[in-house]
């Protein structure tokens, strides 16, 4: 196995086009995992955890871009997330423990693709953009879309995620990330979401639903936004949404939840986000 | 003259290990030592057809066993003797070692393993205690029981026509994982006399000699075990360490090298025993003033393919299958049955988290059926001094339970709490989001060996004077984490008059120390400790009579006080001086003693009726919970618990031990979850087997209260496995009093509580 260490990205961007299969370690918290289970046995492995370039947080104008190495203790400690895309910084913060915040990835997060990915159901609801380079250049993927299946993303050989973008969110919108694990630090998502909604006069002129580990890719709940969208918010409206929701989704069985108890926290989720907006409102 | 007992002396092994120097087997740097690794079953049942060793690779690289290469007999040696070292013709569960290996490399041997293919022919497997009994399968005798007992105190039907009211109840528990930080690691080094050093992570130095010398057919002389610093046990290491200690025995005598072989947390999920899983069934007949008139229990427990410590774990759990309550009447019958899963072993509490669980779930449905307060329910059948149990034994002392019982839910307002929170909690039900609940148990576990056990056992311990006034403890009593190792030297050091400090644990090695038995059943400080105490007082009478030589003064009005002897008001000398001009005029100062069960103790094995224990130390713990309503998520928020155990050598220790055992026993009653399916654990590491984590820990309140019992050290009597025995009962019974929802198969997952919630 050959270890490349970049120390910059253009070396990086060049070895990743000599050695397209090769595994791309960042802070390596499902690398290493994965080399130690034994699943995974690259030919070479590219260490992209020193390239600085890929650790910033930024303003730029329409969007705030987040470099692919940003941790999640970057995320959580980055005033600017605090102030406008505070449901990153708690979805973060349900990562592991600090240990795993520290060394973990936004890029690594996304990259590993598990359908579990703490912050996917966030990107996914606010419409991020996934910036795919390679040697021969740079594309942007909206999230959605980015992934193709259980595991599997648009990202090809010879190419690695360098950032994300994301538009400003517009003022007076609510939002909430919301998970259930198996205890209360250090777990896997049974079950979580990210919620986003603007509400004029009662009426939802903005809702975004995207949930996670209730399908083999995170989802956006179309038909359950497209239900709510323009209607006004009553405890009526609420419950057919509930109701709406379970065509949405399709969660299984396995060793950290069930289906039904997954599909019930998806109601409750959504439930709570829509009676609290309704409160505010 | 009281010096340490009583005190919070800091753990005599913790600087070492905070500050990261304590040296555990996989930190040793054993020269030209090889790496051994275990092939084992991926089935549960079948026969042995073939074992292939891949010409591609080469076998002259590595050195491989299997149970042709054993000398002497393949089989463990406990009660039983049914489990094999290495598998022979047949499998009969999953992770059943076949063939060992020990190569140069980790990379070798992880190559080598992989080389070695098993060919089967796979029957069907019996997997559940149903099937056992079905006997269409026999994998053990003509019936697949490995132990059964029953128990006839007084006559059901008098019992049961003196009812008002019959209540039944059936409760589960599942397999479940110790989760030790250190995964079983062992080593075996070869001495420069041609014998054997085996080492490592082990509670039971003597269990591990004993099955070594048979089965490498050799004198006990050319053998001999070690403990290392260990990384937590909790039973888990008390049976098995002696078939890994046979792996890399063997794998060092073929390979003639020092052989390391430590488990992955996959390999050691797999491999390693687990709990018991039960199913209790009570049927209790109460007066209508709450009054216990008759209980009949029935308890089953899964045992896993071969006996390990099944019957012994069942008699256990059984003889507490009762709780600490007062009934004339009473039957308890007990099976453990076979099956091809993974063999279960001992794992603190040693059966009885399962049957208290029974019961304290079975008290709160009792207390519900008659409309009266748990609280009112356990003081009125609680026993009490001169009371006897379920097995006819006498409390002649040191019988707490009403205190403890007392001072918890004094502690925290139970009975206040428990009627508020259920009115508010039936008024409120669909409506609010967060309840809370409160639950209690009461409960008590027997310290050492059942019944004349610790006669049978030929306990020893002693003491050695070293140079400059240091006393070097002998016992075979290991140090897992639980304070033994300061323990014994405070009993020791405040017996003999002499500083803390000045005393010390030797390693346990079988060539340097006697058997002091295991290191199991609540029995080390209570049993040994005592033990240690008599030593003692013999060593100190053996200085007196040299001091009293030597200065010419009367030997009976010597005393040993803070490292002098004096006597009367004169000081003669410090006991550093004394003790150096012994070793020179004298010479060696030792004392070894064997213990002697206080002479009352009268206990029928066959029957299982009169003293199972020299005496039971008592508890009582109240749960605070709250229960998300929506999304059936529980939270501890308070555990108070009342603990009676004669004397608390060190209380920081007993804190310790309480909030650590009842936090075992929290992951158990919400979360720990082993799923084994057609006999294959599906939560083979700490990423889906899910254990509390820092931040899942409740407040606690822990209340030491002391009533000292005679034959204990200072009083003391045992708390190793008390503190797991009553946590999941009072969570369970605190989520009942917050939902609404009986629950009676631990765990209580979000999943199950919909699940009844969905059913109502
Ligand atoms: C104890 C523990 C607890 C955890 N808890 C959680 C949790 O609660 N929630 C959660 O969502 N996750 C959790 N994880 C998983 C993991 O920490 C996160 O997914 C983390 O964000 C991964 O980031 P990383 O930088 O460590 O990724 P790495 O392990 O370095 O990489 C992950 C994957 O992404 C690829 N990759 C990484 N960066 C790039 C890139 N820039 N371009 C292309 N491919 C890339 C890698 O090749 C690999 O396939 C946990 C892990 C551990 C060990």
């Amino acid at each position: 196995m050959r270890f490349l260490n970049p120390s910059n990205l253009h070396e990086a961007l060049t070895l990743l086009s000599k050695f397209p299969d090769c595994k791309i370690l960042a802070g390596g918290t499902d690398v290493c995992v994965q080399l130690r289970g034994g699943g995974l046995k690259p030919k070479a492995i590219l260490n992209i955890w020193g390239l600085n370039e890929l650790k910033n947080i930024r303003d730029e104008g329409r969007y705030i871009t987040i470099g692919a190495l940003s941790t999640h203790t970057d995320i959580i400690r980055s005033p600017l997330i605090h102030k406008h895309i505070p449901v990153l910084a708690k979805a973060c913060r349900t990562i592991g423990a600090v240990q795993v915040q520290n060394r973990g990835t936004i890029g690594g997060n996304v990259m590993n693709a598990s359908p579990a990915g703490d912050t996917l159901p966030v990107l996914m609801a606010y419409a991020a953009d996934v910036e795919v380079t390679s040697i021969a250049g740079q594309r942007w993927v909206p999230f959605e879309g980015f992934f193709t299946g259980y595991r599997a993303t648009v990202v090809r050989p010879g190419e690695m995620v360098t950032g994300f973008r994301i538009a400003w969110p517009p003022r007076g919108e609510r939002a909430d990330f919301i998970k259930i694990g198996s205890r209360k630090a250090i777990t896997i998502s049974k079950v979580m979401a990210c919620f986003r909604a603007r509400i004029e006069h009662k009426k939802i002129v903005g809702i975004s639903i995207a949930f996670g580990s209730v399908a083999p890719v995170p989802l956006r709940l179309k038909q359950t936004e497209a239900f709510l969208m323009g209607r006004v918010l009553t405890h009526k409206t609420i419950d057919e949404a509930v109701n709406k929701l379970a065509s949405d989704i399709t969660p299984i069985n396995d060793i950290r939840s069930t289906a039904d108890y997954r599909r019930h926290c998806c109601g409750v989720f959504l439930r709570r986000f829509l009676l609290e907006s309704l409160c505010v409102s | 003259m009281v010096q340490s007992v009583g005190t919070n002396a800091p753990r005599l092994d913790c600087h070492d290990k905070l500050t990261g120097r304590t040296k555990y087997l996989d930190d040793l740097d054993i020269p030209h030592c090889w790496f051994g690794g275990v092939v084992y079953s991926s089935i549960p049942y079948g026969r042995i057809i073939k074992i292939n060793f891949d010409p591609s690779f080469d076998w002259g690289s590595v050195v491989t066993c299997t149970f042709k290469d054993i000398p002497g007999k393949n089989n463990t040696v406990f009660l039983t003797q049914d489990q094999p070292i290495l598998a022979e013709e047949y499998v009969k569960h999953v992770g059943e070692a076949i063939v060992l290996v020990a190569a140069p490399t980790k990379e070798i041997l992880s190559q080598a393993r992989s080389h070695i293919h098993i060919e089967y022919a796979a029957s069907v497997p019996v997997l559940t205690i149903e099937q056992a009994k079905d006997k269409a399968t026999l994998i053990s005798g003509k019936d697949n029981i490995l132990a059964q007992y029953c128990i006839n105190k007084g006559d059901l039907d008098v019992g049961f026509k003196e009812a008002a009211v019959v209540i039944e109840g059936e409760y589960q528990t599942g397999f479940h994982e110790h989760a030790y930080i250190e995964t079983q690691a062992m080593a075996a080094v070869p001495r420069t006399d041609g014998g054997l050093t085996v080492m490592g992570s082990l509670q039971c130095p003597y269990y591990v000699l004993k099955t070594l010398v048979s089965v490498l057919n050799c004198g006990a002389d050319r053998v001999n075990v070690r403990q290392l610093p260990m990384g937590g046990s909790f039973g888990g290491k008390e049976d098995y360490p002696s078939l890994l200690g046979s792996y890399v025995a063997l794998l060092a005598k073929k390979s003639g090298r020092p052989v390391k072989l430590i488990y992955s947390r996959e390999d050691d999920i797999i491999m390693s025993t687990k709990r018991h899983p039960s199913i209790v069934k009570h049927k209790t007949g109460v007066k209508k003033d709450g009054t216990l008139t008759a209980m009949e229990i029935n308890v089953e427990f899964n045992g896993g393919a071969y006996a390990t410590m099944s019957p012994v774990v069942l008699s256990r759990g059984v003889i507490h299958a009762a709780g600490p309550y007062r009934c004339d009447h009473v039957r308890s019958t007990a099976v453990c049955y076979a099956t091809h899963n993974v063999p279960c072993g001992a794992f603190r509490g040693f059966g009885v988290p399962q049957t208290i669980f029974a019961i304290e779930a079975h008290m709160d449905k009792i207390a519900e059926a008659l409309g009266i307060n748990p609280l009112k329910l356990r003081a009125k059948n609680c026993l009490k001094l001169g009371d006897t149990t379920q097995t006819k034994q006498l409390l002649r002392e040191s019988v707490g339970a009403a205190q403890c019982l007392d001072t918890v839910a004094k502690g925290c307002s139970f009975e206040k709490k428990w009627q508020a929170y259920r009115r508010q909690n039936q008024a409120a039900r669909g409506k609010k989001n967060i309840q809370k609940g409160i639950g209690l148990a009461l409960y008590m576990h027997g310290g050492a060996f059942t019944g004349s056990g610790e006669s049978v056992m030929k306990t020893e311990a002693g003491l050695m004077l070293q140079k400059d006034g240091v006393v070097r403890v002998l016992t075979g009593c290991t140090e897992m984490g639980q304070g033994a190792h300061t323990v014994l030297p405070q009993i020791v050091a405040d017996t003999l008059g002499i500083p803390l400090k000045c005393v010390y644990c030797e390693v346990p090695d079988t060539d340097l120390v006697p058997d002091s038995g295991p290191t199991v059943a609540s029995r080390t400080t209570m049993i040994v400790g005592w033990l240690l105490t008599q030593c003692a007082a013999s060593f100190k009478e053996r200085l007196f009579e040299f001091i009293a030589r030597t200065y010419r003064v009367e030997k009976t009005a010597l005393k040993l006080v803070r490292a002098s002897f004096v006597s009367g008001s004169k000081r003669i000398t410090d006991f550093k001086t004394a003790a150096n001009d012994y070793l020179s005029k004298v010479g060696e100062l030792k004392v070894i003693e064997r213990y002697k069960l206080p002479p009352y103790i009268q206990w029928d094995p066959a029957t299982h009726i009169g003293d199972a224990y020299p005496a039971y130390s008592w508890a009582a713990d109240v749960a605070e919970v709250s229960v998300d309503m929506d999304t059936f998520e529980v939270t501890v928020d308070k555990m108070t618990i009342a603990v009676e155990l004669g004397r608390a050598i060190n209380p920081v220790l007993v804190k310790g031990q309480m909030e650590g055992g009842t936090l075992q026993a929290l992951g158990w009653a919400l979360m720990e979850d082993m799923q084994i399916i057609n006999g294959h654990p599906q939560n083979k590491n700490l990423q889906t087997y899910i254990i509390p984590t820092a931040r899942d820990i409740p407040d606690w309140r822990v209340h030491i209260i002391e009533e000292p019992f005679s034959y204990g050290p200072m009083g003391a009597k045992g708390i190793g496995e008390l503190p797991l025995d009553g946590g999941a009962p009072a969570i369970v019974n605190a989520i009942y009093n917050a939902t609404g929802l009986r629950i009676t198969e631990i765990p209580v997952t979000p999943e199950k509580l919909l699940r009844q919630c969905a059913k109502l």
